[in-house]
């Protein structure tokens, strides 16, 4: 048992939801009691999605399970197969289905529909949303090509077909759904980016595809992986059974685009691009070196996400924006390597957690500049009074603009310079105000997530820096033995500390004191302490 | 009782599950919090219910049912007592802790009325533990505040004085004016069930009358008669002609004289009728359906049709309790088609045949109709805003006016942009 006020991922039924809404000609009957259907309004809210998701819930009582729930689970199949006339029959059973156990895959094949029917059996109690999508994913891809199996199966595949046909190369990309980040807009950008470079689409899967488009995809020189956490295990499960390669490079930032593009060039066998071909509206390198960036320089960045999102950001944050990354995590389990991997090389120790109490934790002890997270830190470091952008999912409905925003490719890379930096610049703005109005506390208002820890210790931080200003002798703290004693000097010189660092160079001075031996802390120490760690 | 037409229905629902009550309780009772014992999905479920409205600091949580719950490696009482100590130690502030029973708790028979009860002997009265099922196999959205508030009536003190109680969440500005107004009337003693605070709950006996404010709240009414408190009759405090006559029963059954009441009334009722013939203007002759999911649909309904002359294609209601509903009945007018139940697709297909101008749906159905052209208005909404009383009436027409006329603005402006 597990006490979780907040989760970055729903159940994994959620996730086959999303595979399902995502496609076409796909309907998923989900064995699950009322009220599950709230999972509706995240794509009709969230998304604004103008139709409702393709999902059917039995809806399921007490007093029926007395009585014969399979029974239930037949008649709303049957009603399925009638009313939507899919291409394509999920079906799958919510958490509390998963405790009756009617079986409703089975229930389904047996009926005869004259429907291809793919069951998914995603364990509620021990895996997640991204973790439903992909195993739905796979499922699917699996079961409509197992369902007829074609020639090309058996063909030795090489992702060099393209040139004995004498055609362009042709690729799948797979990954993007609904309610991921930005893939609506990826996608275009994408498109746009393989065509300049000579490569066509084949199938883009899930998003927008039907079943029929699945069974095209072995039609395709070689698979995309672009979100790993959703397509990276039908990837492979193309490449051991139809011999098909696959990209490993999400390209998101001007690196990875560049890197991207470069394993697709090699692995198809292509003349190498030339370099920055079809990047002539690429600005983020320019805006980056440009003068008005110097004060971007060493920006302490907070970055948290899903595994692609936030690998993406910590290395464009690292090396595209001068910034300084101060802290890396992601809430993917399944990621949980390459993330490491990468706080690793930065310094840093991966925080690998689901618990947004910890990220806020974390967040807090970082005194980060500037916060890259999912809509979960929005609020984290609004509390805390940091300036923060959005870079992955789970996201709120602000998340999902009008405008054409992809994340990924030359476009991707100019969005993500504007929607990182226009926080800062507001959140210097609002450091500005501050000053002026001799109020570096103008967050007091805001409440931490830490709660009563949060908002105490900045309560306390106050209180005494009052009782310390108004005498003129430092005053003995009865609780710590060893703790040295901020003087009222010391204290006004740490006032003039920006807020949001002022914690981390309290603590830091009060460390270098007791390692020094100094048993009070005036300016003095505090320059020492600066200098100090600063060495 | 009139001759609506009562017809079931069931299917596929489109309806939220208790839990989901958790949204406005917590805010109601700032010393009290949630614990849900269920699964991801019931954690996520309410996130996404709450979240697309508040940013404050939860007060309500999940204990998430694991692999080693179900199979029993772990003993589930104990397990719920760590994340109770847990808990209690980071919010010590937590005065009632509310045990919500979930789908699976329910269906693995997990007995959380033990476990209250357990746990309010070990905390040793420091926090009051109480349980309640707010799981969807049992409850409807605003069911899970019968059960809740049906469960703090045991704690209820005893009280032989005359007094009303008003039963059921309401904004508090609301709260407050419909109090002064009692004391008005004549009617000084007047509380709240659920009190701003948990620990401060109302007292209860032979001198008490309730008024139930809310239409939901069947088995907390049968517990606070069964603690001797009469429950008064009358219809729910919508509209101007629901609220006078949901104060007229109190009055009458507290032997307040007519003629003051009458003219303590009427110039309310003067100033709210005025307030409200602009709405009225626009919703007169508008076609109205309302999808099941708040129960408060039957007295919606009778608001709009009397007041504002809107024509009922149907009113839908997750459930229909005959006795709390038969004073709100017979205001309907003779043949109103009433469906309990609900089989979604089914019901969407006669939204589409009948055209209403406006639709009363759940967030989930609501864009989605909006893409067909139809106007909608979230039934949430209603559980969130102040709409309760004589003085609100003309607020409460407003929320059903603005989608029209919000409609009539955009199509004028694309027609001249055209």
């Amino acid at each position: 048992m597990e006490l979780t006020l907040w989760t970055y991922e729903g159940p994994p039924h959620i996730g086959a939801m999303r595979i399902a809404t995502s496609m076409e000609g796909v309907h998923y009957l989900l064995h699950a009691p009322q009220g599950d259907t709230y999972a509706d309004l995240l794509f009709t809210m969230i998304e604004r999605r103008g139709s409702r998701p393709p999902v059917t819930f039995t809806t399921f009582q007490a007093r029926d399970l007395g009585g014969d729930t399979a029974e239930l689970v037949k008649r709303n199949l049957r009603e399925v197969v009638d009313r939507f006339q899919p291409k394509a029959l999920l079906v799958g059973e919510s958490c509390t289905a998963e405790l009756i156990q009617d079986q409703p895959g089975a229930l389904a094949s047996g009926m005869g529909f004259n429907v291809p029917v793919v069951s998914v059996e995603l364990p509620a109690y021990s895996k997640k949303e991204n973790w439903g999508a992909s195993e739905t994913f796979y499922q699917l891809v699996r079961g409509m090509l197992n369902k007829s199996p074609s020639e090309e199966s058996d063909q030795e595949r090489s992702p060099t077909a393209w040139k004995s046909q004498g055609r362009r190369p042709r690729v799948n990309l797979l990954g993007p759904t609904l309610l991921g980040f930005r893939c609506r807009d990826d996608i275009i950008e994408l498109e746009k980016l393989l065509d300049i470079h000579g490569i066509d689409v084949n199938v883009v899967a899930p998003l927008k595809a039907s079943p029929a488009d699945l069974m095209r995809l072995p039609k395709a020189d070689l698979n995309v992986c672009l979100y790993p956490e959703i397509a990276e295990s039908t990837c492979l499960w193309l490449e051991r059974n139809y011999g098909m390669a696959f990209s490993k490079t999400v390209p998101i930032g001007v690196g990875a685009t560049k890197d991207f593009l470069e394993e697709l060039h090699q692995l198809l066998e292509m003349p190498a691009a030339e370099p920055g071909q079809g990047a002539q509206h690429l600005r983020l390198p320019w805006y980056s070196q440009s003068v008005d960036s110097n004060y971007l320089t060493g920006k302490r960045v907070f970055i948290f996400g899903d595994g692609t999102h936030a690998l993406a950001a910590a290395r464009i944050a690292d090396q595209e924006l001068g910034f300084k990354v101060v802290g890396l995590g992601t809430y993917s389990r399944e990621m949980a390597r390459p993330v490491r991997a990468a706080a690793k090389e930065l310094g840093l120790e991966a925080l690998i957690s689901d618990d947004y109490l910890a990220v806020e934790a974390a967040m807090s002890e970082a005194a980060p500049e500037l916060v890259l997270g999912t809509q979960m830190e929005r609020h984290s470091a609004k509390r805390l009074g940091i300036p923060c952008a959005v870079i992955s999912t789970p996201m709120h409905v602000q998340d999902v603009p009008a405008r054409y925003s992809p994340q990924m490719g030359w476009e991707g890379a100019n969005v993500i310079f504007d929607s990182w930096v226009h926080p800062l610049m507001m959140g210097l703005e609002e450091h500005l105000i501050g000053m002026f109005r001799h109020d570096f506390e103008f967050v007091d208002g805001h409440q931490s997530h830490l709660g009563h820890l949060g908002g105490q210790q900045r309560q306390s931080e106050e209180h005494q820096a009052q009782t310390e200003h108004s005498s003129t002798q430092p005053h003995e703290v009865p609780s710590s033995e060893e703790s040295p004693l901020w003087t009222p000097e010391g204290e006004a010189e740490l006032a003039k500390i920006p807020f949001f660092v002022r914690g981390k160079v309290r603590r830091n001075t009060e460390t270098y004191a007791r390692q020094a031996g100094c048993r009070h802390i005036d300016s003095e120490t505090v320059y020492d302490a600066k200098v100090h760690f600063r060495a | 009782m009139s001759s609506t037409t009562l017809l079931k229905e069931s299917g596929p629902r489109e309806v939220f599950c208790g839990l989901t009550s958790i949204v406005w309780l917590h805010r109601r009772m700032p010393d009290a919090f949630f614990l849900v014992v269920g699964s991801r999905t019931c954690a996520h479920l309410i996130q996404s219910a709450a979240g697309v409205m508040i940013f404050a600091e939860p007060r309500f949580g999940t204990a998430i049912l694991g692999e080693r719950d179900l199979a029993g490696l772990a003993d589930a009482h104990d397990e719920l007592d760590r994340v109770v100590n847990d808990l209690l130690a980071r919010r010590p502030e937590i005065r009632t802790l509310f045990l919500v029973g979930s789908c699976p708790s329910e269906v693995i028979k997990l007995d959380l009325a033990r476990v209250a009860e357990r746990l309010t002997g070990k905390l040793n009265g420091r926090v009051r533990v109480l349980n309640y099922s707010g799981s969807g196999i049992e409850t409807t959205f605003t069911q899970g505040e019968d059960g809740a508030l049906n469960c703090l009536v045991p704690s209820m003190p005893v009280s032989q004085e005359a007094q009303l109680l008003l039963v059921g969440t309401m904004a508090n500005a609301v709260e407050d004016r419909l109090k002064n107004l009692f004391g008005r009337l004549g009617i000084d003693k007047v509380s709240s069930l659920p009190p701003r605070q948990s620990t401060d709950l109302p007292s209860v006996g032979p001198g008490t009358r309730v008024l139930l404010t809310q239409p939901y709240l069947t088995e907390t009414a049968k517990a606070l008669r069964d603690r001797g408190a009469e429950i008064l009759q009358a219809p729910f405090p919508l509209g101007t002609e629901g609220s006078r006559l949901w104060m007229e029963a109190a009055a009458k059954a507290f032997g307040i004289n007519d003629i003051h009441v009458a003219n303590t009334l009427a110039p309310l009722m003067v100033r709210a009728q005025k307030a409200l013939i602009p709405f009225k203007e626009r919703l007169t002759g508008k076609k109205i359906f309302l999808l099941p999911e708040s129960q408060l649909e039957i007295p919606l309904a009778r608001f709009l049709h009397r007041e504002c002359g809107m024509e009922l294609i149907e009113v839908g209601v997750p459930y229909l309790n005959r006795e709390v509903m038969e004073p709100e009945l017979e205001l309907l007018p003779h043949n109103t088609r009433i469906v309990e139940g609900q089989h979604v697709d089914k019901q969407l297909d006669r939204v589409r045949e009948q055209s209403p101008d406006l639709v009363v749906c759940g967030m989930g159905l609501a864009n989605p109709l909006e893409a067909e052209g139809i106007a909608t208005k979230w039934s949430i909404e209603m559980i969130f805003s102040p709409i309760h009383g004589i003085d609100q009436a003309a607020d409460l027409a407003e929320l059903f006016s603005r989608p029209l006329h919000r409609r009539e603005l955009l199509n004028n402006k694309l027609l001249v942009s055209a």
